[in-house]
């Protein structure tokens, strides 16, 4: 199980270098100019050079992607070029909004998630099934920034239940650090949520038409055992492995999430930083990014040996 | 073919023994104790395609004294499975109803009852087999496991107590390293260790029936036979009832006192097994014996067929539903009446119009 880990681990390796390339060659091919801004209001083209000449902009693209691999590589992924602060110290200090954000979201997802799909198994084809499934379908449709606003407006405006914007680290304690994610986490757990309860629902439907989900019957063991037990646990594995997708999913939907919220996160340095064309900044959330990406695909190929005994062996 | 033959040899020693054990009356019942197990005008309905419900099973009725072993034969599509899962009280569970008749158990009867009373009947009332003992165990938890949350529901046991249970019942069931066995998962089980393993779950509860739906269909002939050998030494050590489903009379001659011959989702005829093998009283049970192979049969002749097939449900005939396959069907009388399970002369019950008028040929020794 851990040498498959470390194989699962080194074949991501290359993930890492490729990502960043691509980001190069988008910044390379989109329009405008990182020195023209960074040159401030009515800039003499001599200005702009001696910037350009500065930042290396005017080497070859390959040149300047090698150059950054190399600095990443030893840890030192730059300085902003708006702030003069190092980008690893910006991501380290956002990372915890963020990571609390997402973090809250996916236990949300999969909480609510598991539960509608788990009730709905319980009389397949009943009423609450066929609601879930039509409610599962709208809440899909539904975008998170807008789904966003109108939780603010409601239990942060018209009910002053939670704080409308902002964060509070948890060091604040966990009750304000929880108030402050409750309604960002539940705009952006909305869509995986609903996608767990659509999928989990139909592994469940799957699992309890086997042989061995009757046997279970013949039994004579309750309803909710055979669903909790004898079903959930072989239904989750085609769950899991979309849930890892999904983490990616919700880590994207933070960035509009942490605006809509005004929480001080990655997200927030990612649109700034592309508004900016603070290029180091963005290169370093790509990165960040890629990372959590690859470990959360990790963590679910490891959890198949606890779902699928087969694995393990 | 060799272990086909060594089959047939076993099947007609063991005809004429368990002949011994059967009561020639044990089918008119006329003072009996209650029947363990009674069976009702089961009749029980599938959703088709379209929103129509279609029959499946038809007016089965048949009883089971505590202890007796009794088998339910028939080609597949004849609704033996669907009988013993009506039994089971699991028809809802794979998607039927039932639309007539009753089930009841020890005295009590079950149709109509809340899941949560058939809940506390199944395990320690009455257990089941199935036809493929692999993909009846749950993959994802050892075959220990299984067992202990039988007994650990049925009987109260505390988890150790239920642990030290399912190694006893793996050894009863001769699962050599009963304790090591215990904590592997099925994947680690050959089919007839599944068996096994499924024979063990059921016996935990200590039931008082054990319907076995084709127990070894899925087996390798090799393995066959030492299923049949475990399920006849537990019922022997236990005086557990045995409802044994299977197409295969041979296998039934080894094992069953009385049979019940189903055909197009009814039981066509019903007896003590040596009667049955010796006597039949429907054309269809006597095809069925001379369709199995046996050892003496000159290798040129060509083993005897019913020739067509089973009508599928919904297509039922409306008259005899063997006649349109039966080489004594008269026109006018066999394809127009549908025939009632009768008392015929042998004291048995069939559904054939002529049963008093045919010398059906029965097995050949």
């Amino acid at each position: 199980m851990l040498r498959y880990a470390g194989r699962r681990l080194l074949a991501a390796i290359p993930l890492l270098f490729v990502v960043p390339l691509l980001v190069f060659i988008l910044i390379d091919r989109a329009p405008g100019d990182q020195a023209v801004v960074l040159a401030g209001e009515n800039p003499t083209p001599e200005r702009i050079a001696s910037i350009r000449e500065q930042l290396g902009l005017d080497d070859p693209l390959i040149v300047r992607y090698f150059d950054w691999v190399v600095h990443a590589i030893r840890g030192d992924l730059g300085t902003s070029l708006l702030s003069d602060q190092r980008v690893i110290d910006l991501l380290l200090r956002r990372m915890a909004t963020t990571m609390s954000l997402v973090l809250v979201a996916m236990v949300m997802a999969v909480l609510v998630g598991a539960v509608l799909a788990i009730l709905s198994a319980m009389r397949p084809g009943g009423f609450f099934d066929r609601f879930i499934n039509w409610a599962a379908s709208v809440a899909i449709a539904i975008p998170a920034f807008w789904f966003g606003l109108v939780l603010a407006s409601l239990f942060a405006v018209t009910y002053q239940i939670f704080p409308p914007f902002g964060y509070q680290p948890m060091s604040e304690g966990f009750g304000t650090w929880l108030s402050y994610l409750v309604l960002p986490g539940i705009a952006l757990g909305l869509l995986p949520a609903a996608e767990v309860a659509l999928q989990l629902r139909s592994a469940l439907g799957q699992v309890l038409k086997t042989d061995y989900v009757l046997n279970a019957e013949a039994k004579g063991l309750s309803r909710p055992t055979i669903v909790m037990k004898h079903g959930l646990k072989n239904a989750a594995i085609p769950v899991i492995t979309v849930l890892g997708f999904r983490v990616a999913e919700v880590l994207a939907g933070s960035v509009t999430i942490e605006i809509v919220y005004n929480m001080p996160g990655l997200g927030q340095l990612a649109v700034d930083s592309v508004q900016n064309r603070d290029i180091p900044v963005l290169l370093g959330f790509v990165l960040f990014s890629t990372i959590v990406v690859v470990l959360v695909n990790l963590l679910v190929d490891i959890s198949y040996g606890y779902f699928n005994p087969k694995v393990r062996s | 073919m060799d272990l086909a033959k060594n089959r047939d040899v076993a099947a007609s020693d063991t005809v004429p023994a368990t002949a011994k054990d059967s009561a020639p009356e044990a089918v008119s019942g006329a003072e009996r104790p209650t029947p363990l197990l009674d069976v009702r005008d089961v009749s029980v309905e599938f959703p088709t395609a379209g929103r129509d419900w279609v029959t499946s099973v038809q007016n089965v009725s048949f009883q089971l004294m505590p202890g007796e072993s009794m088998a339910l034969v028939g080609e597949s599509g004849s609704g033996k499975t669907v009988t013993s899962l009506a039994v089971m009280g699991l028809t809802e569970a794979t998607g039927g109803r039932l639309s007539s008749g009753s089930v009841t158990f020890d005295g009590n009867e079950l149709t109509g009852r809340p899941a949560k009373e058939w809940r506390k009947v199944r395990g320690p009332g009455m257990g089941m087999i199935f036809q493929q003992p692999i993909r009846s165990l749950n993959p994802a938890y050892t075959v220990g496991d299984q067992i202990a949350e039988s007994v650990r529901k049925h009987l109260g046991l505390s988890r150790r107590q239920a642990e030290a249970k399912s190694v006893e019942m793996l050894e009863m069931v001769q699962i050599p390293r009963a304790a090591e066995r215990a904590k592997e998962y099925p994947h680690a089980f050959s089919g007839g260790m599944c068996q096994r393993v499924m024979i063990a779950m059921v016996m935990a509860c200590n039931p008082r029936l054990l319907i076995a739906d084709e127990p070894t269909t899925a087996l390798d002939v090799t393995v066959q036979e030492t299923i049949l050998d475990l399920l006849r030494d537990v019922q022997q050590q236990t005086g557990v009832a045995l409802l044994f489903i299977s197409h295969d009379l041979a296998v039934v001659a080894e094992i069953c006192q009385r049979v019940a011959v189903m055909y197009a989702g009814e039981v066509i005829e019903s007896a003590p097994a040596v009667d049955l093998f010796f006597r039949p009283q429907h054309p269809y049970s006597s095809g069925l014996l001379a369709s199995i192979p046996r050892p003496g049969l000159s290798v040129d002749r060509r083993l005897r067929t019913i020739p067509g097939g089973i009508p599928a449900p919904g297509t039922w005939p409306a008259g005899c539903r063997f006649a349109p396959r039966c080489e004594f069907a008269q026109s006018g009388r066999c394809d127009t009446t549908h025939p009632p399970l009768d008392v015929v002369s042998t004291g048995g019950l069939s559904r054939c119009l002529r049963a008093d008028e045919l010398a059906l040929d029965g097995v050949v020794t």
